[in-house]
Protein backbone atom coordinates (compact mmCIF):
# COMPACT_ATOMS: atom_id res chain seq x y z
CA UNK A 1 0.00 0.00 0.00
CA UNK A 2 1.61 3.39 -0.59
CA UNK A 3 1.23 6.19 1.84
CA UNK A 4 -0.55 9.07 0.04
CA UNK A 5 0.56 12.41 1.18
CA UNK A 6 -2.37 13.10 3.81
CA UNK A 7 -0.90 9.91 5.47
CA UNK A 8 -3.81 7.87 4.91
CA UNK A 9 -3.08 4.92 3.26
CA UNK A 10 -3.86 4.35 -0.01
CA UNK A 11 -6.53 1.17 -0.37
CA UNK A 12 -6.99 -0.40 -3.74
CA UNK A 13 -10.85 -0.01 -4.17
CA UNK A 14 -12.44 -0.57 -7.43
CA UNK A 15 -14.58 2.03 -9.09
CA UNK A 16 -18.27 1.05 -10.78
CA UNK A 17 -17.97 1.07 -14.09
CA UNK A 18 -19.73 -0.67 -17.43
CA UNK A 19 -17.43 -3.77 -19.00
CA UNK A 20 -15.86 -4.84 -15.71
CA UNK A 21 -15.04 -7.91 -16.95
CA UNK A 22 -14.50 -6.17 -20.53
CA UNK A 23 -16.34 -6.21 -23.67
CA UNK A 24 -18.68 -9.22 -22.52
CA UNK A 25 -20.42 -9.07 -25.98
CA UNK A 26 -17.63 -10.72 -27.50
CA UNK A 27 -19.19 -13.85 -25.72
CA UNK A 28 -22.39 -13.85 -27.94
CA UNK A 29 -23.20 -17.02 -30.08
CA UNK A 30 -26.51 -15.57 -30.87
CA UNK A 31 -27.59 -11.82 -31.17
CA UNK A 32 -31.20 -11.40 -30.10
CA UNK A 33 -32.90 -9.02 -32.66
CA UNK A 34 -35.67 -6.60 -32.11
CA UNK A 35 -38.30 -5.81 -34.45
CA UNK A 36 -39.79 -2.31 -33.53
CA UNK A 37 -43.12 -2.38 -35.41
CA UNK A 38 -44.05 -6.20 -33.17
CA UNK A 39 -43.11 -4.20 -29.97
CA UNK A 40 -45.50 -3.76 -27.23
CA UNK A 41 -43.36 -1.79 -25.01
CA UNK A 42 -44.00 -3.66 -22.49
CA UNK A 43 -40.21 -4.13 -21.27
CA UNK A 44 -40.58 -7.24 -19.88
CA UNK A 45 -37.25 -8.04 -21.89
CA UNK A 46 -36.22 -5.21 -19.83
CA UNK A 47 -36.96 -6.69 -16.39
CA UNK A 48 -35.31 -10.13 -16.88
CA UNK A 49 -32.53 -9.16 -18.72
CA UNK A 50 -29.72 -10.57 -16.31
CA UNK A 51 -26.88 -8.52 -17.71
CA UNK A 52 -29.21 -5.31 -17.72
CA UNK A 53 -27.81 -4.85 -21.17
CA UNK A 54 -31.55 -3.93 -22.47
CA UNK A 55 -31.59 0.28 -22.44
CA UNK A 56 -35.01 1.94 -22.04
CA UNK A 57 -35.74 5.14 -23.57
CA UNK A 58 -37.74 7.77 -22.65
CA UNK A 59 -40.79 6.93 -24.82
CA UNK A 60 -40.69 3.38 -23.89
CA UNK A 61 -39.08 2.16 -26.94
CA UNK A 62 -36.28 -0.43 -25.54
CA UNK A 63 -32.88 -1.54 -27.59
CA UNK A 64 -30.07 -4.05 -26.82
CA UNK A 65 -26.82 -2.53 -25.50
CA UNK A 66 -24.11 -5.31 -28.06
CA UNK A 67 -21.36 -4.27 -26.29
CA UNK A 68 -22.25 -6.28 -23.03
CA UNK A 69 -25.11 -8.59 -24.05
CA UNK A 70 -24.38 -11.88 -23.55
CA UNK A 71 -26.88 -13.43 -26.06
CA UNK A 72 -28.61 -16.06 -23.39
CA UNK A 73 -31.31 -15.52 -25.37
CA UNK A 74 -34.12 -15.02 -22.22
CA UNK A 75 -35.62 -11.82 -23.95
CA UNK A 76 -36.58 -13.46 -26.63
CA UNK A 77 -38.35 -16.77 -24.81
CA UNK A 78 -40.12 -13.81 -22.31
CA UNK A 79 -41.36 -11.54 -24.97
CA UNK A 80 -45.03 -12.20 -25.43
CA UNK A 81 -45.56 -10.47 -28.55
CA UNK A 82 -42.80 -12.64 -29.97
CA UNK A 83 -40.51 -9.51 -31.61
CA UNK A 84 -37.03 -10.22 -30.28
CA UNK A 85 -35.41 -13.13 -32.57
CA UNK A 86 -32.14 -14.83 -32.58
CA UNK A 87 -29.69 -14.30 -35.32
CA UNK A 88 -26.98 -16.52 -35.13
CA UNK A 89 -23.41 -14.31 -34.71
CA UNK A 90 -20.17 -14.33 -38.00
CA UNK B 1 -47.96 -4.70 -4.50
CA UNK B 2 -44.52 -3.30 -6.90
CA UNK B 3 -44.97 -3.29 -10.62
CA UNK B 4 -42.87 -3.04 -13.29
CA UNK B 5 -43.07 0.80 -13.28
CA UNK B 6 -42.11 0.89 -9.89
CA UNK B 7 -38.68 -0.60 -10.76
CA UNK B 8 -35.93 2.47 -11.09
CA UNK B 9 -34.48 2.56 -15.03
CA UNK B 10 -31.12 3.30 -13.13
CA UNK B 11 -29.35 0.26 -12.92
CA UNK B 12 -27.05 -0.36 -9.84
CA UNK B 13 -25.14 -3.58 -11.05
CA UNK B 14 -23.92 -2.36 -14.64
CA UNK B 15 -23.77 -4.69 -17.77
CA UNK B 16 -20.24 -6.27 -19.10
CA UNK B 17 -19.81 -8.04 -15.11
CA UNK B 18 -18.11 -11.98 -15.14
CA UNK B 19 -21.25 -13.43 -14.51
CA UNK B 20 -22.05 -16.31 -17.17
CA UNK B 21 -24.86 -16.60 -19.88
CA UNK B 22 -28.33 -16.25 -18.40
CA UNK B 23 -27.35 -16.33 -14.91
CA UNK B 24 -30.15 -16.00 -12.36
CA UNK B 25 -28.10 -14.36 -9.60
CA UNK B 26 -26.91 -11.46 -11.76
CA UNK B 27 -30.83 -10.49 -12.94
CA UNK B 28 -31.63 -10.88 -9.11
CA UNK B 29 -28.61 -8.68 -7.77
CA UNK B 30 -29.99 -6.48 -10.42
CA UNK B 31 -33.69 -6.32 -8.95
CA UNK B 32 -32.46 -6.01 -5.40
CA UNK B 33 -30.55 -3.38 -6.13
CA UNK B 34 -32.93 -1.61 -7.60
CA UNK B 35 -35.46 -1.71 -4.80
CA UNK B 36 -32.54 -1.11 -2.12
CA UNK B 37 -31.45 1.92 -3.91
CA UNK B 38 -28.23 3.45 -3.69
CA UNK B 39 -27.44 3.93 0.13
CA UNK B 40 -26.99 -0.08 0.57
CA UNK B 41 -23.87 -1.56 1.82
CA UNK B 42 -23.17 -5.18 0.33
CA UNK B 43 -21.35 -7.95 1.80
CA UNK B 44 -19.96 -10.80 -0.41
CA UNK B 45 -18.35 -14.17 0.87
CA UNK B 46 -16.51 -16.25 -1.73
CA UNK B 47 -19.21 -17.74 -3.86
CA UNK B 48 -20.84 -16.76 -7.93
CA UNK B 49 -21.35 -13.38 -6.85
CA UNK B 50 -17.65 -12.44 -5.84
CA UNK B 51 -16.64 -13.78 -9.22
CA UNK B 52 -19.04 -11.60 -11.32
CA UNK B 53 -17.75 -8.75 -10.26
CA UNK B 54 -14.80 -9.14 -12.02
CA UNK B 55 -11.27 -7.52 -11.38
CA UNK B 56 -9.63 -4.46 -10.46
CA UNK B 57 -10.03 -1.99 -10.75
CA UNK B 58 -13.26 -1.73 -12.09
CA UNK B 59 -16.48 -3.01 -10.55
CA UNK B 60 -19.77 -3.42 -11.65
CA UNK B 61 -21.40 -2.20 -8.58
CA UNK B 62 -22.43 1.33 -8.41
CA UNK B 63 -23.03 0.13 -4.43
CA UNK B 64 -20.16 -0.34 -2.16
CA UNK B 65 -19.65 -4.31 -1.53
CA UNK B 66 -17.15 -5.89 0.92
CA UNK B 67 -16.08 -9.41 0.05
CA UNK B 68 -14.76 -11.14 2.80
CA UNK B 69 -14.27 -14.61 4.21
CA UNK B 70 -16.81 -17.54 3.20
CA UNK B 71 -18.04 -18.51 6.56
CA UNK B 72 -18.05 -15.04 7.79
CA UNK B 73 -20.63 -13.11 5.56
CA UNK B 74 -23.44 -12.70 8.62
CA UNK B 75 -20.72 -11.82 10.34
CA UNK B 76 -18.98 -8.92 8.80
CA UNK B 77 -22.85 -7.55 7.81
CA UNK B 78 -23.31 -7.65 11.76
CA UNK B 79 -20.00 -5.50 12.26
CA UNK B 80 -20.77 -3.10 9.68
CA UNK B 81 -24.03 -2.32 10.75
CA UNK B 82 -22.64 -2.08 14.37
CA UNK B 83 -20.25 0.35 12.84
CA UNK B 84 -22.73 2.62 11.07
CA UNK B 85 -24.66 2.88 14.64
CA UNK B 86 -21.20 4.15 16.56
CA UNK B 87 -20.92 6.59 13.66
CA UNK B 88 -24.51 7.57 13.84
CA UNK B 89 -25.23 7.21 9.84
CA UNK B 90 -28.39 6.50 9.51
CA UNK B 91 -30.72 4.57 6.44
CA UNK B 92 -28.23 2.74 5.19
CA UNK B 93 -29.51 -1.16 4.22
CA UNK B 94 -26.83 -3.70 4.84
CA UNK B 95 -27.23 -6.76 2.63
CA UNK B 96 -25.44 -10.41 3.03
CA UNK B 97 -25.54 -11.89 -0.40
CA UNK B 98 -24.60 -15.79 -0.21
CA UNK B 99 -24.83 -18.71 -2.60
CA UNK B 100 -26.16 -21.90 -0.85
CA UNK B 101 -22.94 -23.68 -0.02
CA UNK B 102 -21.96 -19.99 1.66
CA UNK B 103 -25.31 -20.25 3.70
CA UNK B 104 -26.82 -23.89 4.26
CA UNK B 105 -22.71 -25.26 4.83
CA UNK B 106 -20.05 -22.97 5.62
CA UNK B 107 -21.72 -19.75 7.08
CA UNK B 108 -24.60 -21.12 8.89
CA UNK B 109 -22.95 -20.59 12.31
CA UNK B 110 -22.29 -17.27 11.77
CA UNK B 111 -25.47 -16.41 10.22
CA UNK B 112 -27.05 -18.38 13.60
CA UNK B 113 -24.94 -16.08 15.82
CA UNK B 114 -26.45 -13.08 13.77
CA UNK B 115 -29.96 -14.29 13.92
CA UNK B 116 -29.64 -15.15 17.87
CA UNK B 117 -28.70 -11.46 18.22
CA UNK B 118 -31.35 -10.19 15.39
CA UNK B 119 -28.71 -7.83 13.86
CA UNK B 120 -30.96 -5.54 11.54
CA UNK B 121 -29.67 -6.52 8.19
CA UNK B 122 -31.06 -8.46 5.07
CA UNK B 123 -29.69 -11.82 4.43
CA UNK B 124 -30.46 -12.90 0.94
CA UNK B 125 -29.06 -16.39 -0.06
CA UNK B 126 -29.40 -16.80 -3.50
CA UNK B 127 -29.39 -20.74 -4.11
CA UNK B 128 -28.37 -22.38 -7.25
CA UNK B 129 -27.97 -25.87 -5.53
CA UNK B 130 -23.85 -26.41 -5.84
CA UNK B 131 -20.71 -24.61 -6.06
CA UNK B 132 -21.38 -23.29 -9.13
CA UNK B 133 -18.23 -21.24 -9.55
CA UNK B 134 -15.80 -23.95 -8.87
CA UNK B 135 -17.50 -26.54 -10.63
CA UNK B 136 -20.75 -27.76 -9.37
CA UNK B 137 -19.54 -29.91 -6.43
CA UNK B 138 -22.82 -30.87 -4.31
CA UNK B 139 -23.90 -28.40 -1.43
CA UNK B 140 -26.37 -29.37 1.63
CA UNK B 141 -28.88 -27.30 -0.63
CA UNK B 142 -28.27 -29.78 -3.59
CA UNK B 143 -31.49 -31.64 -4.40
CA UNK B 144 -31.51 -35.41 -4.22
CA UNK B 145 -31.18 -37.06 -6.93
CA UNK B 146 -29.12 -34.26 -8.98
CA UNK B 147 -25.87 -34.81 -10.14
CA UNK B 148 -23.33 -32.80 -9.76
CA UNK B 149 -19.22 -33.48 -9.97
CA UNK B 150 -18.67 -34.79 -6.25
CA UNK B 151 -22.08 -37.41 -6.38
CA UNK B 152 -22.23 -38.48 -10.24
CA UNK B 153 -24.24 -40.71 -9.76
CA UNK B 154 -26.98 -38.37 -8.23
CA UNK B 155 -26.84 -36.77 -4.89
CA UNK B 156 -28.50 -39.47 -2.47
CA UNK B 157 -29.45 -37.07 0.72
CA UNK B 158 -32.62 -34.73 0.90
CA UNK B 159 -32.00 -30.53 0.39
CA UNK B 160 -31.32 -28.92 3.82
CA UNK B 161 -34.54 -26.76 4.50
CA UNK B 162 -32.53 -23.67 5.21
CA UNK B 163 -36.10 -20.99 5.47
CA UNK B 164 -37.25 -23.12 8.07
CA UNK B 165 -34.11 -23.55 10.22
CA UNK B 166 -34.10 -19.50 9.94
CA UNK B 167 -37.78 -19.69 10.66
CA UNK B 168 -36.50 -21.73 13.90
CA UNK B 169 -34.61 -18.56 14.74
CA UNK B 170 -37.93 -16.68 15.37
CA UNK B 171 -36.60 -14.11 13.34
CA UNK B 172 -38.64 -10.74 12.25
CA UNK B 173 -39.19 -11.74 8.85
CA UNK B 174 -38.59 -15.36 6.45
CA UNK B 175 -39.17 -15.66 2.99
CA UNK B 176 -38.78 -17.76 -0.04
CA UNK B 177 -38.23 -16.73 -3.50
CA UNK B 178 -37.48 -17.61 -7.07
CA UNK B 179 -35.62 -15.61 -9.86
CA UNK B 180 -37.74 -16.34 -12.12
CA UNK B 181 -40.63 -14.24 -10.63
CA UNK B 182 -38.23 -10.94 -10.27
CA UNK B 183 -41.46 -8.79 -9.13
CA UNK B 184 -42.45 -11.16 -6.26
CA UNK B 185 -38.53 -11.29 -5.39
CA UNK B 186 -38.81 -7.30 -5.31
CA UNK B 187 -41.59 -7.24 -3.36
CA UNK B 188 -40.46 -9.23 -0.60
CA UNK B 189 -36.77 -7.56 -0.93
CA UNK B 190 -39.23 -3.70 -0.48
CA UNK B 191 -41.12 -5.26 2.77
CA UNK B 192 -37.46 -6.58 4.12
CA UNK B 193 -36.04 -2.93 3.72
CA UNK B 194 -38.95 -1.71 5.93
CA UNK B 195 -38.52 -4.15 8.96
CA UNK B 196 -35.76 -3.93 11.73
CA UNK B 197 -34.12 -6.86 13.06
CA UNK B 198 -32.38 -9.92 11.02
CA UNK B 199 -34.90 -10.38 7.43
CA UNK B 200 -33.57 -13.92 5.32
CA UNK B 201 -34.80 -14.54 1.97
CA UNK B 202 -33.94 -17.71 0.57
CA UNK B 203 -33.99 -17.13 -3.24
CA UNK B 204 -33.93 -20.37 -5.90
CA UNK B 205 -31.72 -19.00 -8.83
CA UNK B 206 -31.53 -21.19 -11.67
CA UNK B 207 -28.03 -22.05 -13.17
CA UNK B 208 -27.80 -22.74 -16.74
CA UNK B 209 -24.39 -24.66 -16.75
CA UNK B 210 -24.67 -26.09 -13.32
CA UNK B 211 -27.92 -27.36 -14.23
CA UNK B 212 -27.14 -28.26 -17.43
CA UNK B 213 -29.99 -26.63 -19.80
CA UNK B 214 -29.99 -23.73 -22.32
CA UNK B 215 -29.54 -20.03 -21.39
CA UNK B 216 -32.45 -18.84 -22.87
CA UNK B 217 -34.68 -21.76 -20.57
CA UNK B 218 -33.95 -20.38 -17.06
CA UNK B 219 -37.50 -18.29 -16.63
CA UNK B 220 -39.09 -20.90 -18.27
CA UNK B 221 -37.28 -23.63 -15.35
CA UNK B 222 -37.59 -21.20 -12.62
CA UNK B 223 -41.23 -21.25 -13.23
CA UNK B 224 -41.78 -25.16 -13.82
CA UNK B 225 -40.20 -25.45 -10.54
CA UNK B 226 -42.79 -23.20 -8.61
CA UNK B 227 -45.42 -24.94 -10.68
CA UNK B 228 -44.44 -28.35 -10.35
CA UNK B 229 -44.29 -27.79 -6.06
CA UNK B 230 -40.72 -28.46 -6.18
CA UNK B 231 -40.27 -24.96 -4.54
CA UNK B 232 -42.90 -23.23 -2.46
CA UNK B 233 -42.96 -19.67 -2.40
CA UNK B 234 -44.07 -18.37 1.01
CA UNK B 235 -43.55 -15.47 4.00
CA UNK B 236 -43.31 -16.00 7.21
CA UNK B 237 -44.03 -12.94 9.73
CA UNK B 238 -45.17 -13.13 13.37
CA UNK B 239 -45.73 -17.13 13.24
CA UNK B 240 -47.91 -16.97 10.20
CA UNK B 241 -47.10 -18.26 7.00
CA UNK B 242 -48.56 -16.43 3.93
CA UNK B 243 -47.80 -18.51 0.40
CA UNK B 244 -47.38 -15.61 -2.41
CA UNK B 245 -47.56 -15.01 -6.21
CA UNK B 246 -48.52 -18.52 -7.98
CA UNK B 247 -47.47 -20.98 -5.25
CA UNK B 248 -51.23 -19.47 -3.72
CA UNK B 249 -53.01 -21.79 -6.26
CA UNK B 250 -51.10 -24.51 -5.53
CA UNK B 251 -52.35 -26.30 -2.73
CA UNK B 252 -54.66 -28.55 -4.19
CA UNK B 253 -52.27 -31.40 -6.00
CA UNK B 254 -54.39 -31.46 -8.96
CA UNK B 255 -53.32 -28.04 -9.62
CA UNK B 256 -49.61 -28.73 -9.68
CA UNK B 257 -47.94 -30.08 -12.80
CA UNK B 258 -46.18 -33.59 -11.91
CA UNK B 259 -42.43 -32.97 -11.02
CA UNK B 260 -41.35 -34.76 -14.12
CA UNK B 261 -41.31 -32.05 -16.28
CA UNK B 262 -39.29 -29.95 -13.86
CA UNK B 263 -36.97 -32.60 -13.80
CA UNK B 264 -36.98 -33.31 -17.79
CA UNK B 265 -35.84 -29.83 -18.15
CA UNK B 266 -32.42 -30.23 -16.61
CA UNK B 267 -29.74 -32.19 -17.58
CA UNK B 268 -28.53 -32.85 -13.62
CA UNK B 269 -31.34 -35.72 -13.71
CA UNK B 270 -30.36 -36.71 -16.90
CA UNK B 271 -31.17 -40.93 -16.65
CA UNK B 272 -32.86 -41.05 -13.46
CA UNK B 273 -34.47 -44.22 -12.17
CA UNK B 274 -38.26 -44.14 -12.74
CA UNK B 275 -38.68 -45.31 -9.15
CA UNK B 276 -36.31 -42.49 -7.47
CA UNK B 277 -38.80 -39.64 -9.50
CA UNK B 278 -41.45 -41.18 -7.94
CA UNK B 279 -39.84 -40.97 -4.36
CA UNK B 280 -38.87 -37.41 -5.17
CA UNK B 281 -42.73 -36.94 -6.16
CA UNK B 282 -43.61 -38.32 -2.85
CA UNK B 283 -41.10 -36.03 -1.56
CA UNK B 284 -42.81 -32.88 -2.82
CA UNK B 285 -46.56 -34.08 -2.05
CA UNK B 286 -45.27 -34.28 1.86
CA UNK B 287 -43.78 -30.98 1.68
CA UNK B 288 -47.09 -29.86 0.71
CA UNK B 289 -48.75 -31.68 3.24
CA UNK B 290 -47.03 -30.13 6.03
CA UNK B 291 -46.70 -27.01 4.15
CA UNK B 292 -50.98 -27.47 4.61
CA UNK B 293 -50.48 -27.72 8.02
CA UNK B 294 -48.82 -24.87 8.79
CA UNK B 295 -50.97 -22.97 6.91
CA UNK B 296 -53.85 -24.28 9.20
CA UNK B 297 -55.62 -24.82 5.41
Amino acid sequence: MNKAKTGRAKVALSKPSEGASGLTGLWRLRRPVIDPAKCTKCHLCWLYCPEGAIARGADGAVWMIYEYCKGCGICSEVCPSKSISLVKEG
Amino acid sequence: MITLKDLPVEEYYLPGNAACSGCASALSTRIALKILGPKTIVVIPACCASVIQGYYPKSPSKVPIMNTAFAATAATASGIVAGLEVKGRKGITVMGWAGDGGTADIGIQALSGAAERNEDFIYICYDNEAYMNTGTQSSSATPRGAKTTTAVMGKGERKKDVPEIMIAHDLPYVATACAAYPLDFAEKVSKAMKLKGLKYIHLLSPCPPGWRFPTEKMVEVGKAAVMTGAWILYEWEGGKYTLTGPSKGLIDKAKRRPLKEYLAMQGRFSKIPEAEVEALQRDVDSKWEAMKKKLGA
